[in-house]
């Protein structure tokens, strides 16, 4: 029944949600089966001609070293979507179990917290990333941890204020004139009122940590070789910038598609009524 | 009558989307006309469709609704116009008062530029000129200092000079039509009657014409030459006031009449235990630093004491700020006393849930206001209701989705009601699921918030009917809340009265029938429309209050700068004595019981 309710929900959904979700849905295929769709092994060199156009052989053309564009995109989409996925996935079970901490624990805690987050945020996330890896070194684990670490006091703030507004309603205040505990009152009465709200900003976490990664990459922080994901694509690739090369264009838009998709299905999900 | 009315309504029909796509008719072919200078009242249950009929008159259908039929307002004619004509005709030739003035005047403007904007926008006079005809309607309205109050913003205002400013905006353009929507609804009924009297005043001086929608028979009978019945969309009775009130044509209408004064039928022998179940003595809570007395700077309650029995059933009344769901949120632990006890049974409870043991807990139970917020829409009936019988008694799987099944008979309500999301249930379902839920505690007292004041009357009917039988069924017992004595004097024993957090008379039921009473309990009573056309009229002869000029004064009776019986030079010096009366009631008040019998 559930899953009617969602096919459901998919058609009532307007045309530019309808792209979105198209979009998000393609990228999740590419990052799970990427690799054994890809034509040729990501790090071979397969083409004799260095940022060559579309083929039949070769649909995006070959990169810098001759290596097929189509087969690195689609191993490179595992990184970046994988990658941003566990970030957010970290980001938010830890920004809004501490905001629920915060709204249901004593008022020193939340103040405690709420001020330390506002110190976290304060610090440029960019500027933040660039300086934990060049102290740390870049690694996945490491990468992965800063990205989550950046992006959890925006997620907490967005949910305490959530839990704040839920903790004075009248079902709170029965479960607690009932004598439920905190951790009663903040996941089962106040958390499943917060999901809605919550994964629209989940999802533009998402957008802005796929940005961020693709950034420190494209500055070349972020992942090493021989892995690339879409942003260390980009930079690899730059000298074919001034020609137009396909091997450059290409995972731009790749990026470009995946963020827009998301930011269009969030949209449509959100302001439609679609539950 | 001259053979064209001035606002005409034929065959109107407001058509919306219903839940699957088809249109669903929700008012469907009413016709009424209204001659000038007179109000006709739309009247009916929420969903009867009243409000719609008043926003259609003005061309507007709530969410893509369509309006059908001829709608003519003096010479305009509104069910075939453009959006821009329309917008030339609301506010200047058709206007609008709402149920909530708070909430629909601009925080950060001063009031008198929001009055005089309709005037403005539709340049039908000069600022100046616009200005001096608001300060004539504010004392036509009867509000104080009619020349300056307008330089005042909305949060310097209460609710029912609001109410009266709105309805300045309304008349500020001389319209063809003023639409009053709910206007007194959320007020105290004090307060009521003071806007109820202002706007019949300003309605006959100005001549308007006017649509009122309410739900309250006995408000409409003061302010409207006809009445319009509705239910579900479609017209009951219609007919002129003193012909629907002495001698109703249509069942429904006999039934709107008859919920206005709510009888419980279930009959329950109020009982008289030797030692109280619930004892609340001299109470202190509020806000703001405690002194050593334990008196907050700001208190809420000031020496609150009430006992209940056993089974029985006692009345909280007042008006909006006068602590009444204070009391139910100190005796449930949500809010700790600052001075003061509440003992369950001899044994004085901890000030806050937290000291509590869930033996406790589950005896004294809470039921809010509101079920639309009281009942957590993430979760289904069946979860709801089980959460507790699992808290408390420790029930799971087949035991407690038969005891859920037994709850749902036990409020009336069908055993699949526990598979939905409260979203998909009806106000009044809501509230009894609300109830259900105290109930699946066991609990020996229930604490009812204003349980019945979000409903229709009808639909109170029915839950003062079914807290009656629970009562005698199941020997819980009640602290009832609520600012509308009909309803506490339909279900309760005993009657508290409070003002501004101190009780200023108790006594049992039927001492509430008759003088003596204390002057704010005797306002109180007086305050509630009766469903007679000549009742305001009798209600305007009311005593001047002396100290109308004097505030507030912690130490001396607090309802002295309302009270019209005060004596100068004993009630602003001394703390009223608490006097016992022949009837059995207890009165905060330094008249005798002579003297307040008059």
């Amino acid at each position: 029944m559930k899953r009617r309710g969602l096919l459901r929900r998919a058609g009532a959904l307007p045309l530019s949600g309808k792209i979105g979700l198209a979009l998000v849905c393609f990228w999740i295929v590419a990052a799970i089966a990427g690799p054994w769709l890809a034509p040729y092994s990501p790090g071979a060199f397969v083409s004799e001609e260095v940022f060559a156009g579309a083929s039949g052989l070769f649909w995006f053309g070959s990169d810098f070293l001759g290596r097929d564009v189509l087969s690195r995109l689609l191993v490179g989409a595992r990184f970046t979507v994988g990658l941003s996925a566990v970030a957010v996935a970290i980001a938010a079970s830890i920004g809004t179990g501490l905001a629920l901490t915060a709204a249901v624990g004593p008022r020193w805690l939340d103040e405690l917290l709420a001020r330390g987050m506002d110190t976290l945020i304060s610090i440029p996330a960019k500027i933040f990333a660039l300086v934990l890896v060049a102290a740390f070194g870049s690694s996945l684990l490491l990468l992965t941890l800063i990205v989550a670490v950046t992006y959890v006091p925006g997620n907490f703030r967005i949910a305490r204020s959530l839990a704040v507004g839920l903790a004075r309603l009248d079902y709170v205040e029965v479960a607690r004139a009932r004598g439920e505990g905190r951790l009663h009152i903040a996941l089962v009465e106040m958390l499943p009122n917060m999901i809605r709200p919550l994964f629209a900003d989940i999802g533009l976490r998402f957008v802005f940590i796929v940005l961020l990664l693709s950034g420190l990459s494209f500055l070349g922080l972020g992942l090493q070789p021989p892995d690339a994901d879409l942003g260390s694509l980009v930079r690899e690739n730059v000298s074919g910038l001034a020609e137009g090369a396909l091997a450059i264009l290409a995972p731009a838009v790749a990026i470009a598609s995946l963020t827009v998709g998301v930011n269009l299905l969030i949209d449509a999900a959100t302001q439609g009524g679609v539950k | 009558m001259s053979e064209r009315p001035h606002v005409e309504a034929r065959g109107l029909s407001v058509t919306v989307r219903g839940p699957g796509g088809a249109p669903l008719r929700i008012v469907d072919d009413v016709s009424f006309a209204v001659p000038k200078g007179e109000v006709l009242a739309l009247i009916g249950e929420s969903g009867s469709g009243k409000t719609t009929i008043a926003l259609a008159l003005m061309g507007y259908g709530r969410g893509g609704a369509v309006i059908g039929g001829d709608i003519r307002v003096g010479d305009a004619r509104l069910d075939r116009q453009g959006d821009a004509s329309l917008a030339a005709q609301r506010g200047h030739r058709i206007t609008y008062v709402a149920q909530s003035a708070a909430a629909a005047f601009n925080p950060s403007r001063r009031v008198i530029d929001q009055v005089i904007e309709p005037a403005l926008i539709h340049r039908t006079a000069t600022p100046p000129a616009a200005r001096a005809r608001a300060i004539d309607l504010f004392r036509a309205l009867a509000l104080p200092q009619p020349e300056t109050i307008g330089s005042r913003y909305p949060h310097e205002l209460s609710g029912g000079q609001l109410q009266r400013l709105m309805a300045a905006m309304a008349l500020i353009t001389k319209p063809d039509l003023v639409i009053f929507d709910e206007p007194t609804t959320a007020l105290d009924v004090t307060t009521q009657v003071e806007v109820l009297q202002a706007f019949r005043k300003v309605v006959r001086e100005e001549g308007a014409t006017g649509v009122y929608v309410s739900h309250d028979l006995a408000v409409v009978a003061q302010m409207a030459d006809h009445i319009l019945v509705l239910n579900r969309g479609q017209v009951r009775e219609q007919n002129a006031v003193h012909a629907i009130l002495e001698a109703p044509a249509d069942d429904y209408t006999r039934t709107l009449m008859a919920a206005a004064h709510p009888v419980v039928a279930t009959h329950v022998a109020p009982a008289r235990a030797a030692d109280p179940l619930l004892a609340i003595d001299g109470v202190f809570a509020g806000y703001g630093p405690v002194d050593k007395a334990g008196r907050p700077a700001n208190p809420v309650l000031s020496n609150a004491s009430l006992t209940i029995g056993r089974g029985a059933a006692v009345g909280v009344i007042g008006e909006s700020g006068s602590g009444k769901s204070t009391v139910a949120r100190v005796v449930a632990g949500l809010l700790a006393p600052t001075a003061g006890t509440v003992s369950l049974d001899g044994t004085p409870l901890a000030p806050t849930v937290a000291g509590r043991t869930r033996e406790q807990l589950r005896r004294v139970q809470i039921v809010f206001q509101n079920a639309d917020v009281a009942l957590n829409p993430a979760h289904s009936v069946g979860e709801i209701l089980g959460r507790v019988l699992r808290f408390y008694h420790g029930l799971r799987g087949p035991d407690a989705a038969r005891r859920v099944a037994k709850l749902l008979d036990l409020i009336r309500l069908p055993a699949g009601v526990a598979d939905r999301h409260c979203a998909e249930l009806s106000g009044g379902q809501k509230q009894r699921v609300n109830l259900a839920r105290a109930l699946a505690a066991d609990p020996d007292i229930i604490l009812c918030d204003e349980v019945t004041s979000a409903l229709d009357t009808v639909v109170r009917g029915a839950i003062l009917d079914l807290l009656a039988e629970l009562r005698r069924d199941l020997g819980v017992a009640y602290l009832f809340i609520s600012h509308d004595i009909a309803t506490v004097k339909a279900l309760c024993d005993d009657i508290v009265v409070l003002y501004k957090g101190t009780r200023v008379e108790s006594g049992d039921c039927a001492s509430y029938a008759a003088a003596p009473f204390h002057p704010y309990t005797d306002l109180l009573i007086s305050s509630v429309p009766e469903m007679r056309t000549d009742w305001l009229a009798d209600e305007s002869a009311r005593a001047v209050t002396p100290f109308a000029h004097l505030g507030e004064q912690p130490d001396l009776c607090r309802f002295l700068p309302r009270c019209p019986a005060a004596i100068p030079g004993l009630c602003d010096s001394m703390v009223p004595p608490l006097r016992p009366m022949a009837a059995g009631n207890s009165i905060l008040c330094h008249r005798t019981e002579g003297q307040l019998t008059h």
